[in-house]
């Protein structure tokens, strides 16, 4: 039932978006919020008091937050299409590929944002440094979950926040002939139904536009 | 199991190699503890984790895991007997993950930060946010137990292996800097679960000595005071 599952989000929070793929890829009905982060609403400060973040699932009233552990969550309580392998080494992988991307990629993208393309040489060596080490983790692979996309896929959405800084900025970070198989990767999923209707890049791109825009107009 | 099946590369001090000793305890697996010269890392190291290069590494049928809590969670599923780390139910185990991950992404940092806080008000102010990250703790404390010894329930679980890891540290941090961040009066709840913890068979024999932690804690934070004086000069 619909009433049964809430999301609180934001559109264009990697993190968000995450959640909103696996509710589509398990066909879950839901009701989203979406949260103005400047003036969040009194039932996510209610529903996720220790950060006051998004995204928060509430499911039959009791909040569920950080993106990772609800992905897990929803894996666990809706067992069909599962986004986890079932095999405990596999798993095992797939909780190290995301940690990975969350501690390491995505600090590191966020400072080339905010550092507005200056500044940055140091930093984009480090982010190809860690886009390597997922293409090697990709390997021969369609998705990063094998055959299907799988957990780290979804948790991998941060990639295309860092092609939307990318291209705003004028950067050249992720790269076809530098990353062959992320770049394949990332057309693929762009491709797929329920990626598609949950991250759109022109509207990533128009927003970025203009908040950077705006910056580098200042100049 | 033979015991070359399951081999746990550490270091004594790392509290994210203690957490694998505990887990491995708690379903009572015999395994095999290669300690780690952190100056002079392993091959096996090296090979086993070259992504991060760091302890622990869990090797299980020749496969190297990483991550302390991938490595748990692997524990809990690949030996899915009881007793379990994880609850059973769903959601339980996203309150016990949420908290898992807010002691690994917040309140690890902050007591971390107290070691790198120079000067006095630095310091108190990350004395301070431990404290407050305890407070949080606490509370969590509470409605986790529901009564009982361990955020688990009877038993040691996954968020009291998460926490339970860092006692060693926060007694170094209380030492070194004359204060007390586990506050009987104002964490009740936690103070009685830290000596509960301490004591548990799971956990006793596998944590390093307080006092030994301590004066590994001085040498390399003097090591590295000094390191900084010479390279400031």
């Amino acid at each position: 039932m619909a009433e049964e599952v809430k999301l609180f989000g934001m559109w264009a929070s990697p993190f968000s978006r995450r959640i909103e793929v696996a509710l589509k890829l398990k066909g879950i009905q839901y009701e989203y919020i979406e949260e103005d982060l400047s003036n969040k609403s009194p039932s996510l400060l209610k529903y996720n008091p220790v950060h006051k973040k998004i995204p928060v699932l509430l499911h039959k009233g009791k909040p569920v937050a950080e993106s990772l552990v609800i992905l897990e969550y929803i894996d666990e309580t809706w067992k069909h299409n599962p986004i986890l392998p079932a095999d405990p080494y596999e798993r095992a992988m797939a909780r190290f590929w995301a940690k990975f991307l969350d501690e390491k990629l995505w600090p590191a993208a966020k400072k080339v944002a905010l550092s507005k393309g200056e500044e940055h040489n140091g930093l984009i060596e480090e982010i190809q440094e860690h886009l390597k080490t997922l293409e090697s983790e990709l390997k021969e692979k369609k998705f990063f979950g094998g055959e299907s996309l799988g957990f780290v896929d979804i948790a991998a959405d941060i990639i295309f926040w860092l092609l939307v800084v990318q291209e705003t900025l004028g950067l050249d970070i992720l790269t076809e002939d530098k990353f062959p198989g992320l770049h394949e990767w990332y057309h693929r999923l762009l491709d797929d139904a329920v990626f598609k209707e949950c991250v759109s890049m022109e509207r990533l791109l128009a927003s970025f536009k203009v908040r950077f825009g705006a910056l580098t107009a200042s100049k | 199991m033979a015991t070359s099946d399951v081999k746990l590369l550490g270091a004594w001090p790392s509290p994210f190699a203690l957490r694998v000793h505990i887990a491995l305890n708690i379903k009572s697996i015999d395994y095999e503890c290669l300690e780690e010269n952190l100056l002079a890392k392993s091959q096996l190291l090296l090979q086993s984790n070259p992504v991060h290069k760091k302890v622990p590494v869990l090797i299980h049928h020749d496969k190297p895991i990483c991550e302390s809590l991938a490595i748990v969670q692997y524990i809990d599923e690949a030996w899915s007997s009881a007793p379990s780390i994880l609850p059973s139910d769903p959601y339980d185990r996203a309150v016990a993950r949420f908290w898992a991950a807010y002691i690994d992404d917040k309140w690890f940092p902050w007591l971390n930060g107290v070691a790198n806080a120079q000067g006095a008000e630095a310091k108190k102010a990350a004395l301070d946010q431990v404290r407050e990250g305890l407070v949080v703790l606490e509370e969590a404390f509470g409605k986790c137990s529901k009564g009982k010894d361990f955020f688990s329930g009877d038993r040691i679980g996954y968020v009291d292996i998460a926490l339970g890891c860092f006692l060693g540290w926060v007694y170094v941090a209380e030492k070194r800097n004359d204060v007390k961040l586990l506050v009987e009066d104002k964490m009740p709840g936690l103070a009685a679960w830290a000596n509960k913890f301490c004591e548990d068979g799971t956990v006793k024999d596998v944590m390093p000595d307080k006092d030994e932690l301590l004066e590994f804690a001085n040498m390399i934070l003097e090591a590295r005071a000094k390191l900084n004086a010479s390279s400031n000069n």
